[in-house]
């Protein structure tokens, strides 16, 4: 199968390029990016005329919710909305039902996530048996059945010995080790960031102690233990400044912001938006504008989308009682160019954060726009703005702050291995 | 997106009562005058208005309480309301059934209005944002967010004593952190237009950023009752020993418990009020609590005509 994309504006992060050049496609793979090859003869023209042609966006954090938790969503509903997004490599974190911990169940996702076709699907291993945090998962096995990386994503373990052990381990293996920087006994019960919309809701709270205190613990033991870490979800400034110490001094690790923390505060919880309530907690305007900052600089490597479809009636509670989460992997693209534009960024700078440094941090060979690359682009309008409705998204789930917003960007072609998967 | 303030109809008119925070002072002062020509009903022989006839009213109590319930069980009887109490917490959610299918079985049976009381922050506002119009909804207390009701009759006794609010320092003493009822209180007094609004706790017992609500943070008693008119205490739940915001009762009644000789450094007229049930001996000494600064009782009198004016003025809204 040979593509010819034309007319389109070439952006590749990785190498800075950003120019009106055709790209060409054989057999899954990028064969050129300007250059016309010789005796070219293409199956399929897409004309790219007033798009950009990018490479397909890495998620860092996408819940497909299978195994387990179908009512929520499906592989089939959460894949469709991946390439409807120009998703096309996401990582999905173990917490399913049962838990990504053994690996007969990895390699069943990895064969049905296969069977579909659409975007690459790396399981996220779940670092203890059943993320209960207190035997180590068989992490070769794992990764043999096809995860690239450890993690936990529900706070970080209680026991501070059995999560050295799993550093060491997973070093010995040269794994890196995710983890959600939350202490869950400063976090516990807490639904809101102790400040003062939560003390006017009267909603219990997490203080920033809860991730600072976290991210120190887990930098100290790293550094005992050599090990590759990457902190998911940084959600304030405090936090956020342990890390860039910790880079400065020149340790391995890495961090991510999701879209929601990019973009909103807590005072976006209104009167008990329960769409709004997020793991971690929104935090301040201040704490918003440093992550915001941090991304511009580098102190934070990349943006996901923590996509987490949540059914219906699991909202429509009281917001303690409503469950956390928000989807966003339709909004990925959309929300970084948002933030792009809101902070005068070029395409190529924003774009990187959702492309080639999110594959470096997942350890995959994506995210990049040169000959001998995996055909995986997402090609979209950026002037197109679109308004998100529950009609709007595919996700099974339509639990998003963003409701009623309008933003940019719409997705026009989503290829994956050289084959248009998606078109709008 | 943030939405519209949900209380409140497309002409700023009271639809729901969920909160103190962000009423107009016009719709405050219609609800204490309102409730002031209802006291003289209170105190007739024949203790019915028909204001409310053939309206069907239901207490949504998803926590147990008897007094309030029992005070609006009241004032929806003097209106002549027909009034029916459902216990959920030992019914239909113990079965499983989720708070907004109990609201809509209620619904379908011709619920005019409904006062809720829930142990989780922002579910009246849940409840008023499900309803179709017409159907309100009064929040009898939801976790720590806020409990209008009891903060209004409290400033309609403080209006009763003191006639003005421009003029006074009010100190509110206890558990700050998880009282609806403070919360509350503060929002109606500074809407009001008293001008110092104190609270006074220890400090495991604020909320942070307590003083972005308008009010003067104290740690002890003797400075922060200086020269107030009004103290307004709160009760203090027993769990709060085992959470490890307080190490005993006895150390807390020692350093914030209301005793004669605190009070004494209040104003020499201050008023004490109190929301109920009382601790005596942990937050109030008996002799404050039975003395003659002490209008706790004709608060819950007073309690009634506030609760007839906010379901006489809903009941009248236009759809």
């Amino acid at each position: 199968m040979r593509i010819h994309i034309k007319n389109g504006r070439a952006v590749d992060p990785k190498s800075g390029l950003d120019a009106f050049q055709d790209v060409y496609i054989v057999d899954g793979k990028i064969l050129s990016v300007g250059q016309p090859p010789d005796s070219f003869q293409p199956d399929q023209i897409v004309d790219a005329q007033d798009l950009v042609v990018s490479p397909g966006l890495v998620d860092l954090s996408a819940r497909l919710r299978e195994p387990g938790l179908e009512y929520k969503a499906t592989l089939e509903s959460e894949m469709n909305a991946a390439v409807a997004g120009g998703v096309t490599s996401l990582a999905c974190p173990p917490d399913t039902d049962p838990p990504l911990d053994e690996p007969g169940l990895v390699e069943m996702l990895k064969h049905r996530a296969r069977n579909l076709n659409q975007s690459h699907v790396y399981p996220i291993g779940a670092l203890t048996q059943g993320l209960c945090g207190e035997y180590l998962t068989e992490m070769a096995e794992l990764h043999d059945a096809g995860c690239m990386v450890f993690g936990q994503p529900d706070g970080m373990l209680v026991n501070l010995k059995v999560l050295m052990q799993a550093m060491e381990y997973a070093s010995t293996f040269g794994f890196s080790v995710w983890l959600s920087p939350q202490d869950i006994n400063l976090a516990y019960q807490g639904v809101a960031h102790d400040g003062e919309v939560a003390t006017r809701l009267g909603l219990p709270t997490i203080p920033v102690c809860a991730e600072t205190i976290a991210i120190s613990n887990i930098i100290l033991l790293a550094q005992e233990c050599d090990v590759r870490i990457h902190l998911c979800r940084i959600s304030s400034s405090a936090g956020l400044a342990l890390v860039r110490a910790a880079k400065d001094k020149g340790m391995r690790i890495t961090c991510d912001v999701s879209v929601n923390h990019l973009h909103l505060s807590d005072m976006d919880i209104g009167f008990f938006d329960t769409n709004c309530h997020l793991k971690p907690p929104l935090r301040s305007f201040s704490d918003r504008d440093a992550l915001r900052d941090g991304l511009r600089d580098g102190a934070i490597d990349a943006i996901c989308s923590d996509h987490a479809p949540v059914d219906e009636d699991a909202k429509l509670l009281p917001f303690g009682q409503s469950e956390e989460g928000a989807i966003g992997v339709e909004l990925l693209l959309p929300l970084t160019l948002k933030y792009g534009q809101e902070m005068k960024l070029s395409l190529a700078e924003m774009l990187a954060t959702v492309t080639f440094k999110p594959a470096e941090i997942l350890g995959i060979d994506a995210g990049y726009l040169s000959p001998g690359a995996a055909a995986d682009l997402c090609i979209f309008d950026p002037d197109s703005y679109w308004t998100v409705t529950p009609n709007a998204l595919l996700s099974q789930g339509k639990n998003t702050p963003f409701l009623g917003m309008e933003i940019p960007g719409s997705v026009k072609y989503t290829l994956i291995n050289g084959r248009v998967v998606y078109q709008s | 997106m943030i939405s519209k303030n949900p209380q409140l109809g497309k002409n700023r008119e009271l639809q729901h009562l969920l909160t103190t925070e962000g009423l107009p002072t016009s719709i405050l002062l219609q609800i204490l005058d309102t409730a002031q020509t209802f006291v003289g009903v209170t105190e007739r022989e024949v203790k019915k208005v028909p204001l409310l006839r053939g309206k069907s009213i239901f207490n949504l109590f998803f926590e147990h309480s008897t007094r309030t319930r029992t005070t609006f069980e009241i004032a929806a009887k003097r209106l002549s309301a027909d009034v029916f109490n459902l216990n959920i917490a030992v019914s239909a959610q113990s079965k499983g059934e989720t708070l907004l299918d109990t609201v809509d079985n209620l619904v379908a049976m011709d619920a005019d209005m409904f006062i809720v009381r829930h142990s989780q922050s922002g579910a009246a506002h849940l409840i008023a944002k499900h309803v179709r119009p017409g159907i309100h909804v009064i929040n009898a207390g939801d976790g720590r967010h806020a409990h209008p009701t009891q903060a209004l009759l409290d400033v309609f006794t403080i209006r009763h004593y003191k006639k003005e609010f421009h003029n006074l320092r009010i100190a509110i003493i206890g558990d700050i952190l998880h009282s609806r009822v403070a919360r509350s209180q503060i929002h109606a007094l500074t809407t009001l237009g008293v001008p110092e609004v104190r609270v006074i706790a220890p400090k495991t017992l604020l909320p942070s950023k307590v003083e972005r609500l308008g009010v003067r943070v104290f740690h002890d008693m003797k400075s922060g009752l200086k020269d107030v008119d009004v103290l307004m205490m709160l009760r203090l739940q027993k769990e709060r020993m085992q959470g490890a915001y307080l190490p005993s009762s006895e150390e807390y009644f020692k350093y914030y418990g209301l005793t004669p000789e605190k009070l004494s450094m209040a104003k020499q007229d201050a008023i004490v009020m109190h929301p109920g049930p009382m601790n005596r001996g942990v937050e109030i000494d008996s002799a404050v609590a039975d003395g003659s600064r002490a209008v706790i009782l004709p608060q819950v009198t007073f309690g009634i005509a506030v609760r007839m004016a906010v379901m006489s003025i809903l009941a009248g809204q236009p759809v």
